[in-house]
């Protein structure tokens, strides 16, 4: 008897978390549906996505900073020896160059900056939803939805690939001063032997999908912040599952991505 | 100018609202009152459509509310203000912000004229110095004040409140309430309160609703509500005047 109220308990909330799972799907998409009609209708509230960006950017910069240059740093570290082994330590700004620029350079900083700003958006809108600042905005004849949740995603699409390509030459500079740690090489050679291995076409599909990623980011921090219930517990629960969600999501469509890039390229 | 047929409203099998019938003219003021979870503030979140009721007729100025598309809603919400329990300020926003937030959308005033606005709206509800202050600065009486400053800028023909002196000293419910009536007065406009605080409805109220069961189960004006033989408002008001007294002492 007790097994079977256990299986049944256990059935029971193995189906709510389905049934949540695919509400927050069905959700994130109209979520999509809505910014996107939305997105291209006046007002374009300048002002706010400005303010967005800036404190977007200003945010997630030193935290960026640090890892990126340490990331760098260690990625080069390890390395080196593996190259040793085969005596071809000199391909190793140009492999560290590469595994930078085309993937751990945008996933790392888009990592953080889901982990920085997903939660914050949910937090602050979550609030917003339970102290009915979203129902005044509302009842004033203002959007909320366009003037909260489009701002906000609109912002975290464009501030991350700019984060990006900072991260990319903030992670080359730590590669190069491990580098230099172990080998006698000038800026110049190292300079040189990255921009002579990575080409412009390594750049442009990994800054690419950091639009996505932070499309990603600021749309799951709107909805899980926006339809926030149950007061302050459910702020916090919008927070960290914002957090959680966004982080996943990024490395599902990084895997999808890099699939497509490579159907559509195969010699990239 | 509100007139409300059969408003029916359930969460899940839990009747809140259950043919709620009622008038309100042009310029006066109603007072609702209920025990708590009768649907008072559910009733005025229906009025504006922050919630959409199951079935009923809201008619406000002429316009059938229920049947409004967005855009034509939206145009019958510039005329309405609404004091939120919590004044529900945009706590990222200073006041400044906050009272110029409606003016900036829907008027196209110079900056100049909006702050002309903004200090006038502000010297009536007494608080000009908090005017670059953010809301987290702000005691719960200031937040009241700004939220009724920022809701009746756009000088609304309907202001609807919900328990505008709630979690306030008696003292400053007491001020909030005359203020209340004030703006009223100056303004001309129609208003509906939600209360619990009976000092508060003395002071507002032309007339008064009791809710119970869903329905709109008293009307009158506060002495006849407050001297009435009926078991429950008897059992009703006694409550509210140990409360008050209790407050005051």
């Amino acid at each position: 008897m007790n097994n079977k109220t256990s299986s049944s308990a256990y059935l029971n909330s193995i189906e709510n978390r389905l049934n949540e799972f695919f509400i927050m799907i069905a959700g994130l998409w109209t979520f999509s549906v809505q910014f996107f009609r939305y997105v291209f209708v006046p007002p374009y509230e300048i002002y706010e996505i400005r303010k967005h960006m800036n404190e977007l950017g200003i945010k997630t910069l030193p935290i960026v900073s640090v890892t990126g240059f340490i990331i760098g740093l260690v990625l080069a570290m390890q390395t080196q020896p593996v190259l040793a082994r085969f005596g071809a330590e000199a391909y190793l700004p140009g492999s560290v160059g590469i595994s930078i620029v085309r993937e751990l350079g945008p996933v790392i900083t888009a990592l953080i900056f889901a982990g920085r700003v997903s939660s914050g958006i949910g937090a602050e809108l979550g609030s917003m939803r339970v102290t009915e600042q979203i129902d005044a905005m509302e009842v004033s004849a203002v959007d909320p939805f366009k003037f909260l949740v489009v701002t906000r995603i609109f912002a975290c699409t464009f501030i991350l690939p700019i984060l990006t390509i900072y991260v990319i030459f903030i992670a080359l500079a730590g590669a190069y001063i491990a580098v230099v740690l172990v080998q006698n090489m000038t800026i110049e050679y190292y300079t040189n032997a990255v921009l002579y291995s990575v080409e412009f076409g390594d750049a442009i599909p990994g800054v690419a999908k950091t639009f996505v990623f932070g499309y990603i980011v600021g749309l799951v921090g709107s909805y899980k912040g926006y339809t926030a219930t149950n007061g302050t517990e459910g702020v916090g629960r919008a927070s960290t599952t914002a957090v959680v969600v966004s982080s996943l999501m990024i490395l599902i469509f990084d895997m999808i991505l890099v699939k497509i890039t490579l159907w559509l390229w195969p010699t990239f | 100018m509100v007139e409300i047929y059969n408003l029916k409203k359930a969460f899940n099998s839990n009747i809140v609202l259950d043919d709620v019938s009622l008038k309100v003219d042009k310029g006066e003021n109603l007072v609702v009152f209920g025990r708590s979870g009768t649907g008072k503030s559910v009733l005025l979140k229906c009025m504006v459509r922050l919630m959409e009721p199951d079935s009923g007729k809201i008619i406000i100025d002429d316009k059938d509310v229920l049947s409004l598309d967005l855009k034509e809603l939206n145009n019958l919400r510039k005329q309405i203000g609404f004091l939120f329990q919590s004044a529900a300020l945009y706590d990222s926003m200073s006041v400044r912000q906050n009272l110029e937030f409606p003016l900036i959308r829907h008027f196209n005033f110079t900056p100049e004229e909006r702050e002309q606005k903004i200090i006038k709206v502000l010297e009536k509800v007494s608080l000009l110095e908090a005017i670059d202050k953010m809301p987290s600065e702000l005691s719960g009486g200031m937040k009241k004040r700004i939220g009724l400053a920022r809701s009746i800028i756009t000088e609304p023909k309907l202001m609807l409140y919900d328990e505008p002196t709630t979690g306030l000293d008696p003292i400053t419910s007491k001020e909030i309430s005359y203020l209340i009536l004030e703006l009223q007065k100056s303004l001309n406009m129609t208003s509906v309160v939600v209360t619990h605080d009976l000092l508060c409805a003395e002071i507002i109220a032309d007339r008064a609703i009791v809710l119970n069961n869903g329905r709109v189960q008293y009307e009158g004006s506060i002495p006849e509500l407050t001297s009435s033989n009926d078991p429950f408002l008897k059992n009703f008001f006694s409550h509210e005047f140990i409360n008050e007294n209790k407050q005051v002492n």
